[in-house]
């Protein structure tokens, strides 16, 4: 029997000291206030992270996957030796802690995981700056009415992707080691009061189920992976779902586990540099063949993939439930209230006409 | 302006009922507060699923480019006068729609009233003059001439300058209005100071193309950021191509913008895109006397020439 883990009480009046202590060896991140609400970012001497937060806008996938990353350089200066050759950018991620991070875009980052880092493909990119990274989870208490985590196979307390959860008390926070990277982290600053034994597990067990019922919002998936996927692929809801879709990228670049790239060739004078872009199925750019061709040419096709990719055929490939963690980025900010439950709602429910 | 609705309906089903048009687009109610979806009806026992609130920004005339129905469509004062534009450049005929002309008090700022309440807004509710919002412990009423969008709260035409019916008398229009208050501190800049101003404002570009998508001028068939054939601009987050996209944008819009806000409103980090738009907005009042849409009959200065046009460019 694995050993239970235990709760480490770690005092508010000594945070700061002990952060200070962290950021000899780490870099910290976390959640600041910006013009109009936090978004996370690198704390610089003297910044704390400041946990009265709803969700940010941006999730925090460019930690691991930038908007824009350099890979390789190259020169076509004839007259150098390495004209021509591809160079790998040196990359050397600093270690460091995300504090705040909520469970649900920690957990993303195991959604996206599959298509970087299994034992037959490597990103080392993608790799390396995830293996970089501690995530140190804030418990969520605070979820906003488009949060639908606990229908989308996560929940406000959930502890899959997190390295540490973090539950924050009246003078104190407890601390649960999840990995071992979070066991290492919690050595490196001498966090290590255990609470009594029993007691902590049962107070954060009571305040995970008020939590969860606080999730108010779910998303219907029951149904999902029984459906035809042509069926639903045919759907005549589409049409409509479709309608007020402006094809911008907005829900898939907030989206944590949308991970799309493109890959560039940028050159100026005679040096150059090969890079990945964030890209987005939205975009008809995305599917353009060389010879002129589109398969998704039209906004509707479009559209449909994007759910279906999500609620179908993330669900048939993985049996892993939805490619999706109910963050709810892409309802609040659908320019157009495009609403990811309601569509789900109707590719549950939809029965084909016989 | 919550009565329109009652109207808006009844002119709505009417048209399906008699098979002059076969679509209707408006609003149906959003599925979070003070957001509405563009949608559209084409049967007239589905008439009820169209709304109207003070959260209708978004432009309708969006909708209308290379559409080949016979087309019903719900327009306030800027949206009239995006339709007016693609008619003159050939979006849409004129003769394919009824326009159900809304005269408009002005949509608010969801954003701005997001910023002002004490936490997550759950529920908001309107009348005449203000909005409710609840959230949880909280309670807050704004005046709506207090959280309007900025083009809002200076538009000079909230009546709608094109449309078939009218469903409600027209509303007065505010007279005397700097609507370039915010646009002349940057003419004064330097160039320096106004490529620092500009980038400041870029910076948090995501790249997500939503102000050019939830405008109704940008239709073309690629836009240039998308050309690969050569590619003209570069992908990455870098400054000079995030730049390069919202200038260029800007002047494509020039002449043409009527300042609907749709591209802010749309943006997802914020940026007051605006700022771009109505610059040119300035200019071509100035150098033109020209304000885009207000009629089907005139093309649009950038698109002709005239001798007498202002030349005192050329130095």
């Amino acid at each position: 029997m694995a050993p239970v883990m235990k709760f480490i009480r770690i005092d508010k009046e000594n945070w700061e000291r002990d952060l200070q202590k962290l950021r000899r060896s780490f870099r910290l991140i976390g959640p600041v206030k910006a013009d109009q609400d936090c978004l996370f970012k690198t704390l610089g001497e003297g910044e704390f992270p400041d946990f009265n937060f709803l969700n940010t806008r941006l999730s925090l996938k460019s930690l691991v996957l930038p908007q824009s990353e350099n890979m390789f350089e190259y020169s076509l200066d004839q007259s150098r030796e390495d004209c021509h050759i591809l160079k790998e950018v040196k990359r050397n991620p600093t270690q460091c802690v995300v504090f705040g991070i909520r469970p649900c875009d920690a957990f993303a980052f195991l959604l996206v995981k599959p298509n970087f880092d299994t034992p037959e493909h490597e990103d080392p990119y993608w790799k390396q700056a995830y293996g970089a990274i501690t995530l140190v989870g804030l418990a969520c208490d605070t979820p906003c009415s488009t949060c639908f985590c606990t229908s989308a196979g996560c929940g406000p307390y959930h502890e899959e992707g997190l390295d540490v959860l973090l539950v924050p008390a009246d003078d104190h926070y407890l601390a649960k080691a999840i990995t071992e990277k979070g066991k290492h982290l919690l050595k490196a600053v001498d966090w290590d009061t255990e609470t009594a034994p029993g007691v902590a597990e049962k107070e954060i067990e009571a305040r995970r189920l008020a939590a969860e019922k606080r999730i108010t919002s779910f998303i219907s998936t029951d149904h999902l992976k029984e459906k035809v996927t042509i069926d639903l692929y045919d759907a005549p809801f589409w049409e409509d779902v479709a309608f007020s879709c402006i094809n911008c990228g907005i829900c898939t670049y907030v989206c944590p586990t949308c991970w799309c790239f493109d890959i560039q060739d940028e050159t100026r004078g005679k040096s150059g540099r090969r890079m990945r872009n964030w890209d987005s199925c939205m975009y008809p750019l995305f599917t353009l063949h060389a010879s002129g061709h589109n398969p998704r040419g039209m906004k509707i096709q479009r559209v449909r993939q994007r759910f279906m990719h999500k609620l179908k055929y993330y669900v048939d490939k993985y049996n892993n439930g939805i490619q999706c963690v109910g963050c709810g980025r892409c309802i609040r900010l659908c320019p157009v209230n495009i609403d990811i439950r309601r569509v789900g709602e109707l590719m549950n429910n939809y029965k084909p006409i016989a | 302006m919550l009565e329109y609705i009652h109207k808006i309906r009844e002119i709505a089903a009417d048209l399906l009922e008699k098979k002059e048009v076969e679509m209707v687009i408006g609003f149906r109610k959003g599925t979070v507060p003070m957001m509405n979806e563009p949608t559209f009806v084409n049967r007239p026992e589905d008439i009820t699923a169209l709304a109207w609130d003070s959260h209708c920004g978004i432009n309708l005339a969006n909708y209308l480019p290379n559409r080949k129905e016979r087309i019903a469509i719900i327009a306030k004062g800027c949206d009239s006068r995006n339709i007016v534009t693609h008619i003159i450049e050939n979006k849409i005929q004129r003769e394919q729609l009824v326009i159900i002309g809304v005269p408009c008090k002005g949509m608010v700022d969801r954003q701005l009233i997001m910023n002002r309440s004490e936490g997550e807004v759950l529920k908001a509710l309107e009348d005449d003059d203000n909005i409710i919002v609840r959230g949880h412990g909280f309670e807050k009423r704004f005046r709506k001439t207090e959280v309007l969008q900025k083009n809002c709260e200076i538009c000079i035409h909230r009546n709608p300058i094109l449309y078939d019916k009218l469903v409600a008398d027209k509303v007065e229009e505010k007279a005397d209005m700097d609507r370039y208050e915010d646009i002349r501190p940057i003419e004064t800049m330097d160039p320096k100071e106004k490529l620092d101003f500009f980038d400041k404002i870029l910076e948090s570009c995501i790249r997500c193309y939503a102000c050019r998508n939830a405008c109704p001028l940008c239709y073309c068939p690629t836009c240039f950021v998308d050309e690969h054939r050569p590619q003209w601009v570069g992908k990455s987050q870098d400054s000079t191509d995030i730049r390069i996209f919202h200038f260029l944008r800007a002047y494509h819009c020039a002449g043409r913008c009527t300042d609907c806000g749709a591209c802010e409103r749309a943006c997802p980090v914020g940026i007051p895109v605006r700022l771009l738009t109505k610059k040119l907005e300035k200019d071509c009042l100035e150098l033109f006397q020209w304000e885009a849409g207000m009629t089907i009959d005139i093309r649009p200065p950038l698109d002709t020439y005239k001798p007498g046009d202002s030349d005192n460019f050329i130095k």
